[in-house]
């Protein structure tokens, strides 16, 4: 095996990782066939309860929800990043750019902790958002956001930014600028060239923006736990509550693992459905 | 030659809609620093008097300094480990042709869009299943096959930038395998494997939702105790902690673009 040196050395470690991982994936997917023993940390025989359980209108709704949730958070931060991600690439400026870069990524590598609780402090009743709107005048009572689904959904938005910003950022500047040049010679106005070009060309960063974005709101926790309060379910916040308040560690399973299945459902659902789009700016 | 009213007209929309998102994104960390420097101990707006005294209580609070020193000890030993385990991985990705490889990536890549909660849950039942302690060790297998997609991509941006006429040279000079990857390849690489660990660095230290799973109170993290200091008090003490983090990550990616680019690791502008 002389020109395959390494090669045993350097794959071993990662595949005990990868081992590792699917060892994880395998015992939630061996406890989700399980039953709930109240009161004991370990499951029961065979079932497929857990999964019957999960039809019920109760869980089916907060799978809906969330569902809504991140489709509504994935196309609002799409609008939101692309300005942004346009500014990196286009400005001419080392420093503006270099300044909006971090300034784009600086949150990502926040945590969703401390990102989430300064929206609690932004949008509680006494918060931000509502002082200043009433030091204006402009309203007697607070808005309430905090516990609501539009003040998750804004948390959310400033969660998936970052992501969302560097894929559309580094479909941008696959771009070559000299489609645009030859448009606008040919006498394209700037709102025709972004419409007829750019925004075509920059479509497989969509997709993967959208996706990405819709993956990540879905693996969110912390921002509906905190900012919703339980008044906004998510998948997320109850496996956490069924595993940790009621030890029913066997349904938190078949949640997680139809989580998954949804979350893989939907990314190759948006992949197949925009694939033609794809397709359009992939030379 | 001036452009038309009409395009500079977009031009100025264009500024005014970057300057709006930019905003959005500061508002947070703006208004939690003024929170932070807020005498009273409720949220209010605005501030009334300036104090630090919610810095020296985030200083002093015991859960707040072991969950840091936990979070250190995970985070050394996550971020290397997963250095190492995806920078082979990444080479053998670049260079080789074996059985599945394909697969293999595949798994190590799909944390990225599998929910934490979901690996956090996974490694839970996991340990509990072949009767693992709740120590360290698990924490911080959890934590390397989350960072590893990271590390594997910046490594491999790099590598795949490599110009391996280099490697070719060294080893028509005669030098074995083991000469060129320690005297060519890795210093070549070291600014991705350098940007590859801060980055699983920064991610491994400040992960929160798994690391709530896989957790216990001897273990707990840095996150893991700001989000059970939120739930039991209301005072400002997390915003000074807040404060800190913000500032602190901040210098780090300044420094990491300084020297190494992220522009060019997170592939938003081409390397030359």
């Amino acid at each position: 095996m002389k020109t395959r040196p390494f090669l045993a050395l350097f794959v071993s470690p990662a595949a005990l990782a990868a081992l590792a991982l699917v060892g994880a994936l395998a015992a939630i997917l061996q406890y989700a066939f399980r039953a709930f023993v109240p009161g004991s940390m370990e499951p029961g025989g065979l079932t497929l309860a857990n999964f019957e359980a999960l039809l019920r209108p109760l869980y089916a709704g907060v799978f809906l929800q969330t569902v809504w949730i991140c489709l509504i958070t994935a196309l609002v931060t799409l609008v939101v990043a692309y300005p942004l991600a346009y500014a990196i690439v286009r400005s001419r400026s080392v420093t503006l750019k270099s300044f909006l870069l971090i300034t784009a990524l600086t949150p990502m590598f926040l945590g969703e902790v401390v990102r989430t609780y300064s929206w609690i402090i932004v949008l509680g009743n006494s918060g931000f958002i509502n002082s200043v709107l009433r030091g204006l005048g402009l309203i007697e009572r607070p808005i309430q956001l905090m516990f609501t689904t539009t003040g998750v959904v804004i948390a959310l938005v400033h969660v998936t930014l970052p992501i969302m910003t560097i894929m559309l950022a580094a479909a941008l500047s696959h771009i070559d600028a000299a489609y645009e040049k030859a448009a606008t010679s040919l006498g394209a106005g700037p709102v025709r060239v972004f419409l007829t070009v750019t925004l075509p060309l920059s479509m497989p960063g969509i997709v993967a923006g959208v996706t990405t974005a819709f993956a990540w709101t879905f693996s969110a926790f912390a921002t509906p736990q905190m900012i919703g309060g339980g008044r906004v379910p998510m998948v997320s916040t109850l496996i956490y509550q069924l595993g940790f308040a009621s030890f029913n560690f066997p349904f938190a399973a078949a949640l997680s693992v139809t989580g998954l299945a949804l979350t893989f459902a939907v990314l190759a659902l948006a992949k197949a459905a925009l694939s033609p789009l794809e397709r359009m700016g992939a030379h | 030659m001036r452009r038309p009213l009409s395009h500079r007209l977009l031009g100025l929309a264009g500024k005014i809609a970057v300057g709006l998102v930019v905003a959005f994104i500061l508002l947070p960390a703006v208004v939690v620093t003024m929170s932070a420097f807020n005498d009273k101990a409720i949220m209010n707006f605005p501030p009334t008097g300036f104090s630090t005294r919610w810095f020296a209580r985030a200083f002093s609070y015991s859960d707040f300094s072991s969950g840091f020193r936990n979070g250190l000890i995970v985070t050394a030993f996550a971020s290397t480990i997963a250095l190492v385990v995806g920078t082979g991985f990444a080479f053998v990705l670049d260079r080789y042709e074996f059985r599945g490889k394909k697969a293999m990536e595949a798994i190590l890549t799909s944390p990225l869009v599998i929910p934490h909660f979901t690996i956090g849950l996974g490694f839970l039942i996991l340990a509990a299943q072949i009767h693992a302690a709740r120590g360290f060790a698990v924490v911080v297998v959890t934590h390397v096959v989350l960072v590893l997609p990271f590390v594997m991509r910046s490594v491999y941006v790099s590598l795949r930038n490599l110009d391996a006429r280099l490697e070719l040279a060294a080893a028509s000079l005669g030098a074995r395998p083991g000469r060129t990857l320690f005297t060519i390849t890795l210093p070549l690489l070291l600014p991705g494997l350098v940007s590859g660990w801060l980055f699983a660095a920064i991610l491994s230290f400040n992960e929160f939702t798994a690391s709530l799973f896989v957790t216990a109170q001897a273990t707990q993290t840095l996150p893991v105790a700001m989000y059970n200091y939120v739930r039991e008090y209301a005072d400002p003490t997390l915003a000074a902690l807040s404060v800190v983090y913000i500032v602190v990550t901040a210098l780090l990616l300044t420094i990491a673009n300084r020297f190494l680019g992220l522009g060019k690791v997170l592939n938003v502008e081409h390397g030359r």
